[in-house]
């Protein structure tokens, strides 16, 4: 098995192409690279096809139809090259944190490295939960199970589905930093509405609006920004405005 | 300690309840003077039971194996069709249809053919057990299996995930409460069957004894054998509801065991 802290393998992301569901376009004709190595935010408003691009992606049925190609340079198979992460946790209640962690291996019918799971269960901070079922663990502890889980499977790119939407607001930034530290060295796509995650996680942004996708200019490195960051919240403030520009269909 | 003794209060009401009954019973025979041979009073069904008490346990004991082995046939063959339901699309095509076809025939329209067919013994009995409780189980379990989260599924698909091995480790441990609650149901459906394939044809059993002892006008003995069968069943779906819930206990609450 790859060492990753020693061999970081980096993959870009490019797609081409356009979603339509049911006959309405969703997206148009968008090009899109997925640097490698760094954060990505898609950023959109619900229905704008963030996750849909992002499901396109990990290769899970969207139910939307999508023409065009989804490739990754170097060139490898993208399927067995991503781990996923939603927000709900998916943890199975029947299995105890450990056994969640491994899940991945045992799925795929290889021996799960016990010691290695258990390293990273104490990287999250939950070494004394390791024998607990997810009902005995908060919102916050559960989602670390899966961030645990996620980090275990080892892939270059991690798709990231709103993961932290779901958490009070200071577990939401805990979690941010936590992912932000573990996640360092990979291909990070996270989707969001918020555009406060994706300025402070964030090294590229791309707002998902009208049907089609506009690169924001970001801030530099190092990530996550610190929570009381100026630029940040300039930055922030700017992205709200332009979002609160475009025409809104749903109201 | 509070679940304790809501249970125990639980209990004094059913037993409130039962003696209600034959106190109503009882009032029934008194005041409209119904013939014993119709309506015999509770005192002298009771007494029809301690007189009769080895007849009765001798064909309750034949009832109750066949229950037994009905369910465990039934439910066994319950699982293993939803399995075969959810593994194979072609088997969903062929089976779905003459699963629920079978189910159009009433199960009672075919003791008579069973016994034919099987005999007058317990084989025909326990085919009658297991026809009554395999559709229940099988649609249970199956219906369990479909309705694993999309979630889990999605995140399967992503590791990369074999399709068995989804279905061992992910969509049977997500459908056991839906298994479970079938397996309920079967337990109150199997005495019914038994007693239908006894009452059809037959020689032993708590059904043969109440149509010998109603042939007979010895009501008495009839009813004795009808609170027999009743308390087999109760006491059988008490016993499978226990365990059962002590097993979901253990499946999703308890916070340290390896049952993955």
């Amino acid at each position: 098995m790859v060492n990753l802290k020693h061999q970081p393998i980096y993959n870009e992301v490019h797609i081409n192409g356009s979603v339509t569901l049911s006959g309405t376009a969703i997206l148009d004709n968008i090009n899109l690279t997925i640097k490698a190595g760094q954060w990505t935010a898609l950023l959109g408003q619900s229905g704008s096809g963030k996750s849909t691009l992002l499901r396109l992606i990990a290769g899970l049925d969207t139910g939307a139809d999508f023409t065009g190609s989804i490739t990754c340079s170097p060139q490898v198979n993208l399927s067995g090259n991503v781990s996923y992460m939603a927000q709900d946790d998916l943890l199975l209640d029947w299995a105890n944190v450990l056994q969640n962690v491994c899940l991945g291996a045992r799925l795929r019918g290889q021996g799960s490295d016990e010691i290695k799971a258990r390293r990273i269960i104490q990287k999250v901070g939950l070494k004394q939960h390791a024998h607990k079922r997810p009902q005995s663990l908060s919102g916050g502890q559960r989602q670390r199970v899966a961030l645990a889980r996620t980090l275990m499977e080892q892939k270059s790119i991690i798709l990231l589905d709103e993961p932290f939407s779901a958490l009070d607001a200071r577990t939401r930034t805990d979690m941010q930093d936590l992912a932000a530290e573990q996640f360092k060295e990979r291909t990070v796509i996270l989707v969001t509405h918020d555009p406060g995650e994706a300025v402070r996680l964030c090294q590229s942004i791309y707002l998902l609006q009208d049907c089609s996708i506009n690169s924001i200019n970001a801030l530099s490195p190092p990530f996550p920004k610190s929570i009381n960051d100026k630029a940040m919240f300039a930055l922030q403030s700017a992205l709200m405005t332009q979002i609160r520009q475009s025409e809104r269909a749903d109201i | 300690m509070n679940q304790n003794k809501s249970r125990y209060s639980s209990l004094i009401y059913s037993l409130a309840a039962l003696a209600g009954l034959i106190v109503v019973w009882q009032g029934v025979v008194l005041f409209t003077g119904v013939p014993r041979f119709i309506l015999p009073p509770p005192a002298l069904v009771f007494s029809a039971f301690v007189e009769n008490w080895r007849l009765i346990t001798d064909h309750g004991l034949v009832t109750f194996i066949e229950v037994i082995l009905g369910l465990i046939i039934g439910i066994i063959l319950g699982i293993a069709t939803a399995l075969q339901l959810e593994i194979s699309p072609t088997a969903r095509l062929f089976l779905r249809p003459i699963l629920v076809f079978s189910q159009a025939i009433p199960v009672f329209a075919l003791a008579p053919v069973l016994t034919l067919w099987l005999g007058y013994g317990l084989i025909s009995k326990v085919t009658m057990a297991v026809l009554i409780i395999y559709f229940p189980v099988t649609s249970a379990f199956f219906d369990g299996l479909r309705k694993t989260p999309s979630g889990l599924l999605d995140l399967a698909k992503v590791m990369q995930a074999t399709n068995l091995r989804t279905l061992f480790y992910l969509k049977i441990p997500a459908a056991m409460p839906s298994l479970l609650s079938g397996i309920r149901l079967a337990a109150v459906y199997a005495p019914i069957g038994a007693t239908i394939g006894e009452w059809v044809g037959s020689s032993e059993g708590l059904g043969y004894l109440m149509l010998l002892a109603n042939g007979r006008v010895k009501t008495d003995l009839m009813f004795a054998a009808l609170f027999t069968l009743g308390a087999l069943s109760i006491a059988l779906y008490g016993i499978i509801n226990v365990t059962i819930n002590k097993f979901l206990f253990i499946y999703e609450n308890s916070s340290n065991n390896n049952a993955f």
